[in-house]
């Protein structure tokens, strides 16, 4: 069972895993994600989003980036190698329509809880704009498969190393603004990127919603630890999530829920919290 | 009290060369010493995870057990939820023939070792005790639950597992392993059935390894007694979440199960509906727990899941789970831990015997006390909660006086973790992936007598039906619905 078919290296410390496992395969959509654990001892369990499966050979595929202990061991294992629990498909999958014209915004590792919903949209008959953003080149992740799948795509980095040197806001807001409003968007990365997105497209009025990824034990529902407000309301990512209104999530509230085991926790991830925000 | 083992050994002893293998008379019975339970000393325990009460002696068990009047009318058996045998147990105790003891609670329960330890025998068996009457004291009847215990740590490993019927060919599906399911999969399994447990954790035990913490129930039993159902043939599943991983429907549709028991608990924390309770430092006691007990958080060196450190913590709730988060919270090395109760400690759900032992620890009961919100630091931290003083009134409709708040009595009260465990929702992902199951205002599912639900071939029981209860009831049901499903698969 779960079994690593295939290992991948994406960029510096962004891993991409073809994991064995048809029951879920089969029964996962877009948006929805899984818990991971390396033993059933000492291990922590953390979520991780269903990046692309294929029923045929029973897979589904995992991107993670290495930045914390688990991922850290996970980006250790190589193909052949099993993990020890896998639980999923969990959440609610994302609803996909036919929006008209719809924005996929990206950050860092975003991308990849980004891809199986874009690509869904796409099917849908969207006309899908992609915009990637990264620090720089050796970060930028899933460019190649997006490309496949948008009508257009617009890559950002921070220092200007690819594509446009900006934040994924600026071509956001550009769009807006154009003659082709945007019908829908969605966004999903950082916190602090998904903040400042949601806070673009709201005086347009583009309706916008936003994957969040916090800190989970059981993925069921049971603990409450994914917990965050949403329209002021007690909402858990794990059960009524992971996808909510970006207009109307509390960000603020979510990005210090995030830090509650800081101090507990490798500091050699700060500089990477510095740059995008947290994301556990 | 003196709870050392040594010394209550010495007694025992000495009491039992006085009475051992003698017929004794209902008088002679009558003045027997009632046997306390030796547990660790409350200063030391307060800063170790081991179990908190350490058993009886051979010399205890027979001597408790010979304080049983063996009365014709038995009440102690109606008090039982699964309905024990218990007189004809504590006979074959008091003449030190425990292995035949266990022998009779295995006829009627699967988890002697369990419940031994977390039923509420005060409020069950032992409430209605010829003894306890007799002394006009129910705190002085047998202590049917101890001698329970001893009979099932001293004997499980050398009973053979349950007999297992030859296979009838139908397969049943059981969700969930905790108590309900483990008793419906024995049940259903000496039945013959083939039978598949389905797991969403990583482990099998439900509550009773997520829940229950290690100085009340050590997780090596819970252990056993999964090993038992293995040993009788019951495929385990874990990782498995029905609903996700597969459709329930699916499972009988597709998979060729005759039938399905849902035993999958309450499990959605409630919250206080308060302001600050998204604040760091603000867990549910099931995330609390969970944290502590099945990741083994405690074990600072070896486990990756972290929990929140804490000087000061707040309970908010007066039932058996905050009673085990507060003296975790401790264990965790917390210096002042308030267990915060809205009404007082004569109307605490929590078992007294937990109670006892949380204040022996040193936790501070505030009572007639709640909280009303939440304060945080600018970092989003927990740093107090503002409290309201109670009296109590009228009864309500639970038959307890309902709490009326003081107004004008907001007090601060400086915390840095507040834990809140006022129960639990029934969870609401089967029954959304799930249409045809009927469910009652509360979410939980609709049974009848024998605990079959609105959908063909479904049955339930245990929390997902009584909502939060215990862990005797939830084996109760599991078993009523295992004979329930036996009959319609004898039919079918």
């Amino acid at each position: 069972m779960n079994i690593i078919r295939e290992k991948t290296q994406l960029s510096a410390d962004v891993y991409q895993l073809v994991v064995e496992a048809p029951l879920i395969a089969q029964e996962r959509k877009a948006g929805q994600f899984i818990i991971l654990q390396l033993d059933s001892t000492f291990a922590e369990r953390i979520p991780l989003t269903i990046a692309d499966a294929d029923t045929t050979t029973g897979t589904i595929t995992l991107i993670f980036q290495a930045v914390g202990g688990t991922t850290r061991k996970l980006a250790l294992k190589s193909a052949g190698d099993t993990i020890e629990n896998l639980l999923g498909p969990l959440g609610q999958p994302t609803h996909i329509k036919n929006y008209g014209r719809v924005v996929c915004v990206g950050g860092g590792i975003g991308v990849a809880p980004l891809y199986p919903i874009a690509q869904a949209l796409k099917e849908a008959g969207n006309h899908v704009t992609v915009i990637l953003g990264a620090r720089n080149r050796d970060l930028v992740i899933l460019e190649k498969p997006m490309l496949a799948i948008a009508d257009q795509l617009i890559l950002c980095t921070d220092d200007g190393s690819a594509g446009q040197k900006a934040l994924v806001t600026a071509p956001l807001k550009a769009l807006c603004e154009g003659p082709q409003k945007p019908d829908f968007a969605v966004a999903i990365g950082p916190p602090i990127m998904m903040k400042f997105c949601a806070e673009t497209t709201r005086p347009f009025g583009v309706p916008t919603f936003c994957s969040l990824n916090s800190i989970m034990v059981d993925g069921t529902g049971m603990c409450g630890g994914c917990r965050v407000t949403v329209g002021g309301e007690m909402k858990f990512v794990c059960v009524d999530g992971p996808e909510f209104n970006a207009h109307l999530v509390d960000f603020d509230n979510m990005m210090l829920r995030s830090k509650a085991y800081r101090a507990q926790e490798q500091t050699d991830h700060d500089c990477f919290i510095l740059q995008y925000g947290v994301q556990k | 009290m003196n709870l050392d083992p040594t010394a209550l050994q010495q007694e025992a002893v000495h009491v039992w060369s006085g009475l051992d293998g003698r017929p004794l008379s209902p008088k002679e019975r009558l003045s027997i010493p009632m046997q306390e339970m030796p547990a660790q000393d409350p200063l030391a325990r307060g800063k170790n995870m081991s179990e908190v009460a350490l058993g009886y002696s051979a010399e205890q068990a027979k001597i408790e057990a010979s304080r049983c009047l063996q009365c014709k009318t038995a009440p102690c058996v109606s008090g039982c939820p699964v309905s024990i045998d218990i007189p004809r147990f504590l006979n074959f105790a008091a003449q030190g023939n425990f292995t035949d003891a266990l022998g009779v609670i295995r006829e009627a329960s699967l988890l002697p070792a369990i419940c031994g330890r977390v039923c509420p025998q005060e409020s069950q068996c032992q409430a209605p005790c010829t003894l306890g009457k007799s002394l006009k004291n129910p705190l002085m009847s047998v202590a049917i639950g101890r001698v329970e215990r001893y009979v099932a740590d001293t004997c499980s490993d050398s009973l053979p597992p349950p007999a297992v019927k030859p296979a009838t060919g139908k397969k049943v599906a059981v969700i969930g392993s905790g108590p309900a399911s483990m008793a419906a999969a024995a049940d259903l399994r000496q039945y013959g059935h083939a039978v598949t447990m389905f797991e969403a954790f990583h482990k099998p035990g439900g509550v009773l390894v997520y829940g229950i913490p290690e100085f009340r129930l050590p997780k090596a039993i819970v252990e056993r007694e999964v090993n038992t159902l293995r040993q009788m043939g019951v495929d385990i599943q874990t990782n498995f979440l029905v609903g996700r991983t597969r459709k329930l429907k699916d499972l009988l549709d597709k998979d060729g199960y005759d039938a399905v028991f849902v035993g999958t608990g309450a499990g959605l924390p409630k919250f206080m509906k308060i302001d600050g309770e998204n604040l760091v430092g603000v867990f549910s006691a099931n995330e609390y727990l969970t944290r502590c007990n099945l990741m083994k958080a405690y074990d600072d060196g070896r486990a990756a899941t972290p929990i929140y450190r804490s000087k000061k913590v707040a309970v908010l709730g007066g039932g058996n789970v905050a009673m085990d988060a507060a003296r975790s919270a401790l264990r965790l090395g917390a210096q002042e831990v308030s267990v915060v109760y809205r009404r007082s400690l004569e109307e605490m759900p929590a078992r007294q015997e937990e109670v006892h032992h949380a204040q022996e620890e040193g936790i501070q009961f505030l009572t007639l006390k709640n909280a009303q919100r939440i304060l945080g630091d600018d970092q989003g931290r927990v740093k107090a909660i503002e409290t309201l003083t109670y009296v109590l009134g009228d009864k309500d409709a639970s038959g307890r006086r309902s709490p009326v708040a003081v107004h004008g009595s907001e007090a601060l009260l400086e915390v840095d973790t507040v834990i809140v465990a006022i129960g639990n929702d029934s969870n609401p992902l089967l029954r959304q992936t799930t249409p045809e199951l009927e469910v009652n205002n509360h979410g939980n599912f609709v049974v009848d007598a024998g605990g079959q639900t609105s959908m063909p071939k479904v049955w339930a029981g245990g929390d997902i039906v009584l909502g939060a209860a215990t862990v005797i009831l939830a084996m109760g049901q599991g078993r009523k619905a295992a004979a329930s499903i036996q009959r319609f698969l004898a039919e079918s």
